[in-house]
């Protein structure tokens, strides 16, 4: 049998133990993160996203995988191998909870029926239909061995037999008073299906439904428990059988199928997501990567924190960038609340997303693999004296600067609040030099306007609002001088009543 | 079996969601005063009727039938009357059937409180089934004819018989028997019910049962027994179910029939308010969507007639085939009531009922909206003629060709230019999309330049000075008689007030 570690690490490293970035935080990464595994907590896949490749070879890896897995056949196939996989999970727990032993053998007989579906639904799947992955081919090759051994014919031999057997029986619970008595069952009407009949004549479209979810405790209580002992002298080899059965076969999960099961979320959990977002109008694409050329580009980017926050109810604006062979620095100038900061943090998710080998939110992009992201963000949080504040923020930016290299990726959202705008303009330009010599690829946001203009390493970058009505932000961010132009639309273009738009308004 | 008055093919569906311009319609046709005279102060018609009144129909053939089940009302209203009152009594069985709030409703609750329900019910249905073996003969419309013959085939004695057995097995005289199967877990699952046959007692002695293995619960395990009515609210789950289902079904039917009378019992309660005042009413003429008709004699505004002690005058129009008519002249002159009396009209015709003329004929739109000048502004966000768009703007997203538009001074809030450019794209957008359009308007830009085009399409009146409150077909002219209004308000010797 061929060796196959990982379908998300060609090499076979793992992600586990590794910690959080610090840059999570400022890039509202952490959201992202939580929005893409929700419902999907059992399988943490967390540490996932804490590990960035920074070769182009392991991207590509997983973008084949991607690519395979956006086709409709083979998601289908393995969101319902993960499903079944979840059955048994379920089953197998509650298996090591049960009390009653006739109860406890059955679960765990229904988690191994489970897990043979699983593995063979998997394997039926993935032969059906075309993989382009290395990755995707590699795991077929490895289940398609494991289904041929001989210990996985006996499990399921042995498994089947045994299902048939208890699905076979039947029986009666006659109820009076106090008095339970169990015996075999006899073929006779539903007296249900009776009543229903009698009152159908007044069936007047959908009523509440009554029928009672009862609580299924895992556990059988001790009636039911004397019912089942009953039922186990009306059928003793069966259940004989089944006691020998749980002896025989403890740990049934092979462990390359258990961390495919797992690492595949990773992909099933991302591609939900961006179909989520899709569905609104909005775009993702793979990137092409890069770990020497700064020379990056994006159309139709967006913040994907935000996004998620505002599909499908409010609109998300997106934005473009782009750097030539000399520029470095994307300075972004303009108005407060214009969309700055999410420009900023569009720009390092994009970065980081990338280097997990994920499609990113824009329509086209090419993107840099760093060594490392850095971010630095105003804190609003911190309790400290205005001086101690402007400090602390140069201590920070100053420890960046120190720990990047010219293979970094730096986005700095700069406040220097406490300071006068000639001090502002002072720093900025040290600090704006600092990156500009260290070669980095940087998003440098500042209220200090000359700063777009350093030289050809800064790109200008200005947040944009509709001159007119101040109060009505376009989040656009785009590239030229530092300066304001929009013009105010016709209010009855504005309110859609236009001859032309009122005739497509109605129709006909 | 369904009600079936409100429409031939479907339930009146009281619940339907309202049209969202409602309140608008409400407030600019002043409604409310229709819907107090139909409701004539009970709640439940208060609630219905405007429901039924928005909810348009759209099929001339629709509007036929409902046409006929109403002038059996009319000529029947204490039968109709009687009708509602049983379906009045059965929604009070929720309140006669009281067995007490539970946490948590097992199987068997379900089931004999649904038994009571169910006790109670039939006896509702045996009145109904008696006024339809006394009365159907007095009946005429397909509704109303169908109805009553319905509840004599669908409800005789054998079926009375058959109800009252099923409910007195469903109390379990001896013991449940259900049948299992062992699922996930090996729980019991797909649980049955059986009846407990009835063995004599030869076949006791005989003893040629299968084998059996019991168990008694003693008496001291309370969890046990708990666990017990448990496991034999596994095999009742189904039945129960069942059983609730019939009986919310049951309730709903009385449900519907109460709200489809609920309607008729308000045209009634009308018919009887303008009959009093001797304001004429008559079963209007729908004509289809693609008939473009509005022609009419003696119509009056139905809302001012029910709040004036007066007679009200009516208007002669002869519309029909005019996709605008453009409504100029005098304040005070009438051309709101007019717009009024053509907006509620056409809902009345719509809904089925009478319409306040002598005669009216007009085809039926696919939504009516209006756009009145508004005096207030309560958000004071936005200036009045961004208001004003903003709420053409709304119309806009939901008007469909064949719709119909009542503008009242719209457009005004700005100067006559710009406001009267604005209406004419307006209009020619609306009315080139198959909206009818029913514009009354000060401003003269408009009216002239709409006139010069020579349209058969469009249709002018004009109000005249002097208080007749009659509209005759005229061309918009220059000057605007605000200069009565204002001479009438500031008169240093008031003649009358108006």
């Amino acid at each position: 049998m061929p060796r196959f570690p990982s379908v998300l690490f060609p090499d076979g490293e793992s992600a586990d133990g590794l910690a959080e970035p610090a840059f999570f935080g400022d890039l509202n990464f952490g959201q992202v993160v939580s929005a893409i595994t929700a419902g999907h907590g059992d399988y943490e896949l967390d540490p996932f996203f804490f590990a960035p490749l920074h070769e182009e070879s392991a991207v590509e890896y997983r973008h084949e995988v991607f690519g395979d897995l956006e086709r409709d056949e083979v998601h289908e196939v393995l969101g319902e191998f993960a499903e079944r996989m979840q059955r048994m999970r379920k089953r197998r727990t509650l298996a090591g909870k049960i009390h009653y032993p006739r109860q406890q053998q059955r679960w765990f007989l229904d988690s191994v029926d489970s897990y043979c579906a699983a593995v063979a639904f998997l394997q039926e799947g993935l032969d059906r239909v075309e993989l382009r992955s290395r990755g995707l081919q590699a795991m077929r090759e490895h289940v398609t061995g494991y289904l041929s051994g001989e210990s996985f014919r006996a499990l399921l031999a042995d498994t089947r037999d045994l299902q048939e057997r208890l699905a076979r029986i039947k029986y009666r619970v006659h109820v009076q008073g106090a008095r339970v008595k169990v015996s075999a069952f006899a073929e006779d009407a539903d007296y249900s299906s009776e009543v229903e009949k009698t009152f159908a004549k007044f069936k007047q479209g959908a009523v509440q439904d009554y029928l009672v979810d009862f609580r299924d405790p895992p556990e059988m209580n001790h009636i039911e428990a004397q019912v089942l002992d009953c039922v186990a002298r009306l059928h003793p080899e069966t259940f004989r059988a089944l006691a020998g059965y749980c002896e025989r076969h403890r740990d049934p999960v092979e462990a390359t199928i258990g961390r495919f099961d797992r690492e595949v979320q990773f992909y099933l959990a991302y591609l939900a997501h961006v179909r989520r977002l899709s569905q609104a109008g909005l775009t993702f694409c793979y990137p092409e990567v890069s770990a020497s050329s700064r020379e990056v580009f994006a159309e139709d980017a967006f913040d994907l924190a935000l996004a998620t926050k505002l599909v499908p109810d409010t609109p998300v604006v997106c934005n473009d960038f782009r750097t030539s062979s000399t520029e470095r620095v994307l300075v972004v100038t303009g108005p407060n609340q214009g969309g700055k900061t999410t420009f900023a943090r569009m720009f390092g998710q994009l970065t980081h997303l990338a280097a997990l080998g994920c499609p990113v939110p824009a329509a086209r992009a090419r993107l840099f693999l760093p060594d490392r992201v850095f971010t630095h963000f105003e804190r609003e949080e911190d309790p400290v004296s205005l001086r101690g504040k402007l400090e602390d923020e140069l201590v920070r930016i100053r420890d960046i600067l120190r720990d990047a290299t010219g293979r970094s990726v730096i986005v700095l959202n700069e406040s220097f609040a406490s300071t006068t705008l000639q001090d502002a303009r002072y720093i900025g330009t040290e600090v704006l030099r600092r990156i500009i010599d260290l070669g980095a690829l940087a998003v440098y946001v500042t209220f200090v306007d000359d700063l777009a203009a350093l030289g050809e390493e800064t790109v200008s970058m200005v947040g944009a609002v509709v001159p007119d009505d101040p109060a009505e932000r376009t989040y656009k961010i785009e590239r030229r001088p530092a300066d304001g132009l929009a013009y105010a639309a016709a209010l009855a273009t504005k309110y859609g009543l236009t001859y032309q738009e009122l005739r497509r308004r109605i129709g006909r | 079996m369904k009600v079936f008055l409100l429409h031939g093919d479907r339930d009146g569906a009281p619940d339907a969601s309202p049209p969202p311009n409602r309140h608008d319609l409400t407030q600019d046709l002043e409604l409310d005063t229709l819907f107090d005279a139909m409701a004539a102060e009970d709640e439940f018609l208060r609630d219905i009727v405007p429901r039924v009144v928005f909810a348009s129909l759209s099929e001339p053939e629709e509007i036929r039938y409902r046409q006929q089940v109403l002038a059996d009302c009319v000529a029947n209203p204490a039968v109709v009357r009687d009708l509602y009152a049983i379906a009045v009594d059965a929604r009070r069985v929720e309140r006669k059937v009281w067995f007490g709030i539970l946490s948590r409703e097992s199987p068997e609750h379900i089931l004999h409180r649904s038994v009571k329900i169910l006790e109670y019910l039939v006896e509702n249905l045996r009145q109904l089934r008696q006024i339809a073996a006394e009365h159907a003969g007095a009946f005429d419309s397909p509704g109303f004819r169908r109805f009553f013959a319905m509840l004599q085939e669908e409800l005789d004695d054998d079926y009375f018989a058959l109800v009252g057995n099923h409910l007195k097995e469903l109390e379990f005289p001896h013991g449940v028997l259900m049948s299992a199967e062992l699922g996930a877990g090996n729980r019991g699952v797909r649980y049955g019910l059986h009846r407990v046959p009835h063995r004599g007692w030869l076949e006791r002695i005989a003893g040629s049962s299968p084998p059996s293995y019991g168990f008694t619960v003693p008496a001291r395990d309370e969890a046990g027994a708990r666990a017990l009515g448990d496991l034999q609210d596994q095999g009742l789950n189904v039945v129960a179910n069942a059983l609730a289902q019939s009986a919310d079904h049951v309730k709903s039917f009385f449900h519907v029939l109460r709200a489809e009378l609920a309607f008729y019992l308000g045209c009634l309660n009308l018919h009887e308010r303008l009959s009093a005042k001797g304001a004429p009413c008559c079963f209007p003429e729908p004509r289809p969507g693609t008939d473009v008709a509005l022609t009419a004699r003696g119509l009056y505004d139905v809302c001012l007639a029910l709040r004036s002690r007066e007679p009200v005058a009516g208007n002669d129009v002869d519309a029909d085939g005019a996709s605008l008519v453009l409504i100029t002249g005098a304040n005070q002159g009438g051309k709101s009531t007019f717009l009024r009396s053509c907006g509620t009209a056409q809902l009345m015709l719509q809904a089925g009922m009478f319409a306040p003329a002598g005669s009216l004929r007009a085809d039926v739109c696919t939504g009516l909206f209006t756009h009145f000048k508004r005096e207030e502004d309560d958000t004071m966000t936005k200036g009045k003629l961004d208001e004003e768009l903003a709420r053409m703007s709304e119309i806009a997203d939901r008007i469909r060709p064949g719709g119909q538009l009542l503008c009242n001074e719209s457009f005004a809030s700005t100067n006559e230019a710009e406001g009267s450019e604005l209406a004419r794209r307006v209009i020619r957008a609306l009315t080139e999309s198959g909206v009818k359009v029913l514009f009354v308007t000060h401003l003269y830009d408009l009216g002239r330049s709409l006139h010069e085009q020579h349209r058969d399409d469009m249709l002018f009146l004009r109000a005249e000075r002097g208080q007749t409150y009659r509209l005759a077909e005229g061309e918009p002219l220059p000057t605007s008689y605000g200069a009565d209004s204002y001479r009438r308000v500031f008169a240093p010797a008031t003649g009358s007030d108006g």
